[in-house]
C-alpha cells in the first residue's frame, strides 16, 4: 500500500535535516506550482515496520508558524494538507522552543489527520538543564509524540515507524483521529453551532478545521464553502456575541485560546530551569549585532565572502575554466577532432563557436558558484543570514528591498549570475521579486571592459566613468525600487518584518554540502538546456546570410549575416539613444551572450570599417568609426548596455529564481525599457546642453523625467489591508 | 498609550492588547506576541531600527513601526 507522510513544522525546527536522513538520495526538488516556494519530495529509505511492498512518500512542507491565509508558504502549506489530505502528518517540534513550535500542532491536530509529534534537539534540552514530560505531553495533545536529534540521526526511524502506524491506524474503520482539545466556553459554543449549523454533512474528523476557520472568517474557506446567505447571518450572529464576550476580535479569540491551551498543557510535563538567564544566542549576538560591533562584523564578513567567492579562489576558477579548460583544451580538441573526422566548416563552427562557446562561458561560472552557495550556506546554516537582515533592513525596505538583498547585490558586482540566485535567502516572495530584477542593473565584472573602452576611446581614460557607472547602476536600483514598490504587482502583499532570530549552531558540514549541491545543480541543469539554445540560436543568426541566396558565411566571406541584417533594422530604435549604427546594434545584440564580447565586436567592426588603422588604435578607431567621435553617444551606449537585459546566463537564471515566465518577460521587458529611457535622457539632454540638441529630442526627455519623478513620488497602489490577497 | 516601540532597551513589559487587524496582527499573534505575555527588549539595530526582543523563550525581531500596534505595560 501506497502511504503519503508530509513532514511540518516551524522554520528552523530541523525539519529539512529529518528529511534528508529519511529519505537519503531519493529524494526530487521542485517548486509547489507556480510560486517560488520550493517543494521536496522522497522515499522513505528503510523501516522496522511495514512491509516491503509498502511504498512510504515523504512531502517536506515549507517551514510554518501558522495555518493562516496570509503568507505564501502558509497558503502553499494548507493547500496541500486540505486538498491532498496525506495519510499522516510528522510534526517536528524544537524542543528548546516548544511553546511557539506547538501553536503550529494545535492547528495541525485540527485537520483529522493522524499527526504524530517528533520533539527535536532533545541533546539540548537536556543540556540546558530543561524536562519535558514525554508521555504527559501525549496524553494532553491527544497523540504520540517521540522524541529525536534529526542531526545526530537518533530516534528518526521510530519517529517514522510512529507516522506509519499512526496512518496504518486511521485507515481501519472506527480509527479516524477526531481533535479533542477544547477553548473556552464562549469560543466552544460558537464553534459547536457553525458545526450544527453549515457542516453535519462533512466527514466528522473534518468538522473541527472548518469550523475554526468559519469562525475567523478566513476569506479562503468562506470562498470554498459558498454557504447560504440566512447561514452566514446566524453564523455571523454567534461569532459577534464571542467577540463582545472576549473584547478582541474572532482571529485575535483563536489565537490567544491556542496559546493558552498549549500553556495549560505545558503547565504539568515541561520544566524550564534557565529562567530569566540570557540564551547563549543572545550572549553571541551581543557582539554580533551589538550597537558598535555588528557593522564592522558585517563587513568583514561580506568582504571575505566576496573576496573569496568572486575576488581570489573564485575568479582564478572562472578564469581557468574558460581560458584554460574550454578555451585551451576542450574547444580546440573538437575543432581538430571534427576537422579530422573531415566534418564541413559549417559544422565544425556550429559546434566550437556556436554549441561549445556559448554553453562553455556559462558553465565557466560553475566552479565559482560552487564556492559562492557553500559560503552562504554556511552563513545561512549557522543563522547569520537572519542577523544580516536585522542589520541591514533599514536601509533597504525604503526601496522595496529586504535587508538580504544586500547579498545579491554585493555579489552582482563580481558577476549577476551567482548574485541573482543568491535572492534564494530571501523568505518573503515580493522582496525576492524584487531583488532578482534590481541585482542585474549592478555593473558586474563582464560589463567593466566595455566600461573601459569607452572610457578610453571617449573620455581620455578618464576614472571617473568607471566610478559613474557604478553610481548608475546604484541609483537604477534605488530608482526601480521606489518606483517597482508603487505599483500593483508589488503593493498587493504587505510582508511585514517580524522575524524569528533563530539560535546560533555550529555549522552542520552535512546541511552545508547539500545546500551547496542544490543551488549549484539548478544552474548546470539550465545551462544544458535554455543556454544551449539561445547560443545556437545566435550562431545561426551570426553565421547565416540571405544575400546571394541562402548560404553559410565562411572565413573571408564579407556578405551580411542575417544578425547583421536584423541590427540594421533594429539599429532604427537606438536613433534617439545616439547611436543608431547596425554595428551598435549587432554589439548589443552578441553582448546578449557575454557582455564582454561587446569591446571585440565593436573592435572588429571598428577595423572592418577602417582597415587602414592598425589593430593597437582599435579603441581610438572605435570612438571615431562607431561613435562618430560623440562622448555622449558613447556614454549613451554605455550606459544602455548597463542597464538593459543582462547576458543570457544571467537571464536564466532570473528565469530559474522567478519560476514564471510571465514574471521573466516582465522583468526583462521593465530593465529594457529602463535602460532606454536613462539612455534618451542622457542623449538628449547632453546634446542639448552642448549646444547641439534637437527641440523635439528635448522634449521627448524632458517627459519622459517628468513620467519618472510622477513614478517615483506618486502616492502608490495600497491594498486593503484586511484582504490582502496572496 | 504606551506601546512596545516605547520600552526602554533591557526592560521588560507586559501585553495588554493588540491594535489593529489582517495580515500584521495575524502574523505577530502568531509569533506568540498574545494578551498577558511578557517580553523583554533586548536591543535595536545598529541603524535604529528594528528592534530585538525576547518572547516565549526564543528571539525575535521586529519594526519599530510594526511594534506601534502592540499596546503594552511596564512590569
Amino acid at each position: 500500500m501506497e502511504i503519503r507522510i508530509a513532514l511540518a513544522g516551524n522554520p528552523n525546527c530541523g525539519k529539512t535535516t529529518l528529511f534528508n536522513v529519511l529519505t537519503g538520495s531519493t529524494q526530487f526538488v521542485g517548486n509547489w506550482p507556480g510560486v517560488t516556494v520550493e517543494k521536496k519530495e522522497g522515499y522513505l529509505k528503510n523501516t522496522n515496520s511495514g512491509n516491503a511492498s509498502d511504498k512510504i512518500i515523504l512531502t517536506d512542507l515549507p517551514g510554518i508558524y501558522s495555518m493562516s491565509p496570509y503568507t505564501l508558504e502558509e497558503v502553499v502549506a494548507r493547500k496541500y494538507l486540505v486538498g491532498e489530505r496525506p495519510d499522516a502528518i510528522l510534526d517536528i517540534v524544537d524542543g528548546t522552543n516548544i511553546e511557539r513550535n506547538l501553536y503550529l500542532t494545535t492547528q495541525l491536530t485540527e485537520l483529522g489527520i493522524p499527526v504524530v509529534i517528533a520533539v527535536n534537539m532533545m541533546d539540548l534540552v537536556e543540556k540546558n538543564g530543561d524536562k519535558i514530560d514525554i508521555q504527559g505531553l501525549s496524553k494532553a495533545l491527544g497523540c504520540p509524540v517521540v522524541t529525536i536529534s534529526a542531526l545526530k540521526g537518533t530516534g528518526i526511524n521510530e519517529a517514522a515507524d510512529a507516522a506509519i502506524a499512526a496512518a496504518k491506524r486511521a485507515a481501519e474503520p472506527d480509527g479516524k483521529m477526531i481533535p479533542h482539545h477544547a477553548f473556552s466556553g464562549a469560543v466552544e459554543h460558537a464553534l459547536a453551532h457553525i458545526e450544527e449549523a453549515c457542516l453535519h454533512n462533512m466527514p466528522q474528523e473534518q468538522q473541527r478545521w472548518y469550523a475554526i476557520k468559519i469562525f475567523e472568517r478566513d476569506e479562503k474557506v468562506l470562498a470554498e464553502l459558498k454557504l447560504p446567505e440566512a447561514t452566514m447571518t446566524h453564523i455571523e450572529a454567534d461569532i459577534k456575541a464571542a467577540e463582545r464576550e472576549c473584547d478582541d476580535d474572532a482571529e485575535a479569540i483563536i489565537t490567544n485560546e491556542r496559546y493558552n491551551y498549549i500553556a495549560h498543557a505545558l503547565s504539568g510535563c515541561y520544566t524550564k530551569k534557565s529562567l530569566g538567564a540570557l540564551s547563549a544566542s543572545a550572549k553571541i549576538d551581543r557582539i554580533v549585532t551589538g550597537k558598535y560591533t555588528a557593522l564592522p562584523i558585517f563587513a568583514l564578513i561580506m568582504f571575505a565572502v566576496y573576496t573569496i567567492s568572486i575576488g581570489t579562489i573564485g575568479g582564478w576558477t572562472v578564469e581557468f575554466m574558460n581560458e584554460t579548460v574550454f578555451g585551451a583544451w576542450i574547444i580546440p580538441a573538437v575543432t581538430r577532432f571534427l576537422t579530422e573526422s573531415g566534418c564541413a566548416a559549417w559544422l565544425i563552427s556550429l559546434v566550437s563557436d556556436g554549441v561549445l562557446a556559448g554553453v562553455g562561458s556559462v558553465l565557466g561560472f560553475v566552479p565559482q558558484m560552487f564556492i559562492l552557495f557553500f559560503l552562504l550556506s554556511i552563513l545561512e546554516d549557522i543563522g547569520y543570514m537572519a542577523r544580516v537582515a536585522f542589520i541591514m533592513d533599514k536601509v533597504f525596505r525604503k526601496f522595496g528591498l529586504s535587508g538580504k538583498s544586500f547579498i545579491p547585490m554585493l555579489i552582482a558586482t563580481g558577476c549577476g549570475v551567482p548574485g541573482i540566485m543568491a535572492s534564494r535567502t530571501i523568505e518573503q516572495e515580493r522582496d525576492r521579486r524584487m531583488t532578482v530584477m534590481t541585482t542585474g542593473f549592478i555593473p558586474c565584472g563582464a560589463k567593466m571592459p566595455m566600461v573601459g573602452m569607452i572610457a578610453s576611446a571617449l573620455f581620455g581614460g578618464s576614472a571617473l566613468i568607471a566610478v559613474s557607472a557604478y553610481f548608475v547602476g546604484v541609483a537604477a536600483v534605488i530608482v526601480s525600487g521606489l518606483i517597482l514598490k508603487k505599483t500593483r504587482l508589488f503593493a498587493g502583499d504587505p510582508s511585514p518584518f517580524v522575524m524569528e532570530l533563530p539560535a546560533y549552531h555550529a555549522p552542520t558540514p552535512k546541511n552545508i554540502m547539500r545546500g551547496t549541491w542544490e543551488r549549484g545543480f539548478s544552474f548546470v541543469k539550465r545551462a544544458g538546456t535554455v543556454i544551449l539554445l539561445a547560443s545556437v540560436i545566435i550562431w545561426i543568426l551570426n553565421s547565416l546570410s540571405f544575400e546571394n541566396g541562402f548560404h553559410y558565411i565562411a572565413e573571408g566571406d564579407t556578405s551580411r549575416s542575417i544578425l547583421m541584417v536584423v541590427g540594421g533594422v533594429i539599429a532604427v530604435l537606438f536613433i534617439p539613444l545616439g547611436f543608431g549604427s547596425w554595428q551598435t546594434a549587432v554589439a548589443a545584440l552578441l553582448g546578449l551572450l557575454a557582455k564582454e564580447q561587446i569591446v571585440s565586436v565593436l573592435g572588429s567592426l571598428a577595423s572592418m570599417a577602417n582597415s587602414a588603422v592598425s589593430d593597437s588604435d582599435s579603441f581610438a578607431l572605435i570612438g571615431t568609426e562607431i561613435f562618430g567621435g560623440s562622448a555622449i553617444a558613447g556614454y549613451s551606449f554605455m550606459i544602455f548596455n548597463l542597464l538593459c537585459a543582462p547576458c543570457i546566463a544571467a537571464m536564466s537564471a532570473i528565469r530559474r529564481e522567478m519560476n514564471s515566465g510571465r514574471w521573466t518577460a516582465f522583468a526583462l521587458a521593465y530593465m529594457c525599457i529602463f535602460a532606454y529611457a536613462v539612455s534618451l535622457m542622457i542623449y538628449q539632454f547632453g546634446s542639448f546642453f552642448s549646444g547641439n540638441g534637437s527641440v523635439p529630442g528635448v522634449i521627448a526627455a524632458a517627459c519622459i523625467l517628468a513620467l519618472m519623478i510622477y513614478l517615483l513620488v506618486r502616492k502608490g497602489y495600497k491594498p486593503n489591508k484586511a484582504s490582502a490577497k496572496v | 498609550m504606551k506601546t512596545l516601540g516605547d520600552i526602554k532597551i533591557g526592560t521588560a513589559c507586559r501585553v495588554i492588547k493588540l491594535h489593529g487587524e489582517g495580515a500584521l496582527k495575524r502574523r505577530i499573534m502568531d509569533m506568540g506576541i498574545t494578551k498577558g505575555v511578557e517580553i523583554l527588549v533586548l536591543k535595536v539595530a545598529p541603524l535604529g531600527d528594528p528592534i530585538e526582543i525576547t518572547v516565549r523563550g526564543y528571539e525575535l525581531s521586529l519594526r519599530r513601526e510594526d511594534a506601534s500596534i502592540i499596546e503594552v505595560e511596564s512590569i
